[in-house]
């Protein structure tokens, strides 16, 4: 019995806890573009960059106010610096939107064209944020480190295994959960959110009703900024913080938001969750877990690994290429414009 | 103005900055760029064929340059033999044993029909399982084996150990394969979604060629690979080439990096030409107006008969092939393959500004694309810290700004791109030199 819950202990501190929190800041990402892909009906390659300039703005908020003495302790000071982040990403994507996008959508424009565009934004963006804070690491984490480590685990359950769960993961996973509530309230409930609905589910239809669709574009940027900035903060505090690695991360967010069905607010969160668990499941070696389970004897030699963990991205590419070629639409289904 | 004599200007105008490097850095640095930008032509033309051309997305250039990269590993490398021996069966049986998961994967999915989706995933699922835990039985050890012998020096299997100029044809027959089972499976996907697929494959194909170092040494990287073009150091000690020196009154070490650069340019001239030549006689032919009939209207070229299909995945294979020959010249001028290098900000996207600013459509536009970008992409670096040091010269020597400012300056190249990028999309949407209609 202790045997089988040492077991648990290594799949939930190795598998289970960070999944969750790397899920739940795929979701929060994969949320804003999907967003951004329903009401303006393109995929937006200038998204991980979004990401990366709002957790940006928020670290060096997070600087200054470090350095100014301000802080919320236990609770990390870059939750304190959010929402000067959130305002600055707002105004990046209703700046790029003014100057550049709503030229496109004037001349209806393929969204071939609207896709090729954002790659320039992306540039564009990605040299300003290297320019402004560097290639390099940066940290700016701060307050309590863990909510529980593994030797106070151990001493409390008696097990062999610790668990330990650090305050970002906790952090991350309480953020995303009153990001997603609100969201959903908002596109539930508001006169904003329902007219942001019918625009995605049909625009003629929706101009008829008489809403504005400049409106409509608006609230999906500044909301698509406010996700965006939120996941690549937790993303950093959990991590680091690295304009490099957003790039990255493009790839497995456009996965977890087309496993979804891209489009579907509902799917991009099940999605997260169905790449992160999956990239850390299948790079994950089993050997530790198995020498609980299984007699002396049986105990494997190898790392018991499905792959290495270098492979690590390549399984949300995998994932991707084959929800792509088998079911575009997603397994939930989503916009099929 | 005419078009033509505007279009002579501006390769004039190239041709101008190129010797202004020359000018002001040296011969050296100005033919380089000139090589690079000879290779950048290649690899636009290639994505001119397939977006140009047929309005076909391909964000996988960097993964075709790869697979360009590796093949000049293959044709060129010389074999380990202690490699073979230890683990080439083994890998020979794992490949085996895939092509039969494949097999069997489509045979199970053509006898299990439609009509009961659930039973046909399950058999599909559990073929795969098989298939993949069978293959492991026999690669893992083999891989281990061949990773065991010399891991310093070698540790893979190398490769044929042929002159390497036969890895130009390898790569676009290398590259021409992927694309034929990639085009097979994912042309049919709408734009974006096609876009986004053929990303995701490519950084599938280069995170293969950064981790199987028993294949490609991984991120050891392969390095020495052999040359088409003589060494500095042969050309220094031979008298004819003394002399030579001697005649264009320059230091032999000088010139002989120079004399080496001369060649390899002659060589991709030789390759562009031919290239050029190739991609003109087929736009102007019929099989050109029937791209840009389907490109143009492909429910139209549908109902006049043309397989619509078969030209795209044409089209696609085309223009994959001539990336993976620009790749593989690529790595034969750095003479090392380093996977650790393909970014796609680089060699996807930056192909594609390339592509959009040189002017869509247009074969020369591409060519003159790739040299303008390629230059700006080269020159953005040594300018930008120039300037800003000029800029900040007021902030005293050692002020932090300044230093955080001049040590990021080349980061300025990136949003020179987009906002170039923008701009030509917004004012000039056909590019520098358009499609002449």
């Amino acid at each position: 019995m202790e045997n089988v819950l040492n077991a648990l202990v290594v799949l939930t501190n190795y598998i289970i806890v960070p999944a969750t929190a790397y899920g739940c800041q795929l979701a929060l990402g994969a949320l804003g573009a999907t967003l951004v892909f329903a009401i303006l009906r393109f995929s937006n390659f200038a998204h991980g960059e979004l990401m990366s300039f709002g957790a940006m703005l928020t670290v060096l908020v997070t600087w200054a106010l470090q350095s100014a003495g301000i802080s919320i302790a236990p609770l990390a000071t870059a939750l304190l610096a959010l929402p000067i982040g959130i305002i600055g990403a707002a105004a990046m994507t209703l700046a790029t939107d003014r100057l550049v996008y709503r030229y496109y959508r004037r001349q209806r424009s393929h969204n071939v064209i609207f896709m090729i565009v954002s790659i320039g934004v992306m540039f564009f963006m990605a040299g300003l944020i290297r320019f402004i804070i560097g290639p390099d690491d940066q940290n700016f984490a701060d307050g309590a480190r863990f909510l529980i480590t593994a030797g106070e685990f151990k001493a409390w359950t008696g097990l062999q295994e610790g668990l330990a769960i650090r305050a970002s993961q906790v952090i991350t996973l309480v953020t995303a959960i009153i990001c997603v509530i609100l969201l959903f309230w908002f596109l539930e409930r508001t006169r904003t959110g329902k007219s942001m609905r019918a625009f995605s589910d049909n625009e003629d239809l929706a101009l008829l009703s008489g809403i504005n669709p400049e409106r409509v574009v608006t609230f999906a940027w500044i909301i698509a900024a406010a996700l965006a900035t939120i996941a690549g903060t937790l993303y950093g505090l959990d991590k680091s913080y690295k304009p490099f690695v957003f790039q990255q991360l493009l790839l497995p967010i456009f996965a977890a938001a087309i496993v979804g069905g891209f489009g579907n607010p509902l799917g991009a969160i099940a999605g997260g969750f169905i790449v992160a668990f999956s990239e850390v499941a299948v790079t994950y070696s089993y050997k530790k877990v198995l020498t609980y389970l299984v007699p002396e004897s049986w105990a494997p030699d190898g790392l018991v690994q499905l792959l290495s963990t270098e492979y690590k991205f390549a399984v949300s590419f995998i994932i991707l290429v084959l929800v792509l070629l088998i079911k575009p639409s997603g397994i939930f289904g989503g916009r099929s414009s | 103005m005419s078009s033509a004599l505007r279009n002579v200007a501006l390769f004039a105008l190239m041709f101008l900055l190129l010797a202004g490097d020359a000018y002001l850095h040296s011969w050296n640095s100005a033919l380089y760029i000139l090589n690079l930008c000879l290779i950048s032509a290649i690899m636009s033309l290639g994505v001119n064929i397939q977006w140009g051309y047929a309005g076909l997305i391909n964000f996988g250039v960097m993964g075709f340059a790869a697979l360009g990269g590796v093949a000049a590993v293959f044709v060129a490398s010389s074999p380990v033999m202690e490699a073979w021996t230890a683990g080439g069966t083994g890998i020979l049986f794992a490949g085996v044993a895939l092509l039969a998961t494949i097999a069997a994967t489509v045979y199970v999915r053509k006898a299990i029909g439609r009509d009961n989706p659930r039973f046909r995933a399950f058999a599909t699922a559990l073929v795969i399982a098989i298939g993949y835990f069978g293959s492991r039985y026999f690669y893992d050890p083999a891989v281990s084996a061949i990773e065991a012998v010399n891991p310093s020096a070698t540790g893979y299997l190398g490769g044929l150990g042929m002159p390497i100029l036969f890895s130009w044809i390898g790569g676009a027959l290398l590259a021409a394969g992927a694309a034929w089972v990639i085009g097979k499976v994912a042309l049919g996907l709408r734009e974006d979604y096609l876009a986004i697929a053929t990303l995701g494959i490519s950084e599938i194909l280069v995170t293969i060629m950064r981790n199987e170092d028993w294949l490609t040494r991984g991120v050891k990287n392969v390095v020495g690979l052999p040359r088409p073009v003589p060494y500095e150091v042969d050309l220094r000690g031979a008298q004819w080439f003394v002399d030579l020196a001697a005649r264009v009154n320059m230091p032999v070490a000088d010139f002989a990096s120079i004399f080496v650069k001369l060649c390899y340019g002659g060589l991709f001239l030789v390759v562009i030409a031919v290239l050029l030549l190739l991609a003109e006689t087929a736009l102007k032919s019929p099989w050109g107006r029937t791209m840009r009939a389907v490109r143009d209207n492909e429910v139209a070229a549908e109902a006049m008969g043309k397989d619509v299909k078969r030209i795209h995945l044409k089209v696609f294979i085309l223009g994959s092939a001539v990336i993976g020959l620009a790749g593989a010249m690529l790595t034969t001028m750095d003479g090392q393959f380093t996977p650790g290098a393909y970014q796609p900000l680089r060699f996807t996207f930056l192909i594609w500004v390339m592509v959009i600013a040189g002017g869509s459509g247009n074969n020369w536009g591409s060519v003159l694309g790739g040299f303008l970008i390629l230059f700006f992409w080269m020159e953005a670096e040594p300018f930008g810290v120039w300037l800003l040091e000029h800029l900040t010269a007021h902030l005293g020597p050692d002020s932090p700004l300044r230093q955080h400012l001049t040590d990021n300056a080349q980061q300025m190249r990136l949003v020179m791109m987009g906002l170039l990028l923008l701009l030509v999309m917004r004012f000039r949407p056909n590019g520098l030199i358009p499609e002449r209609r």
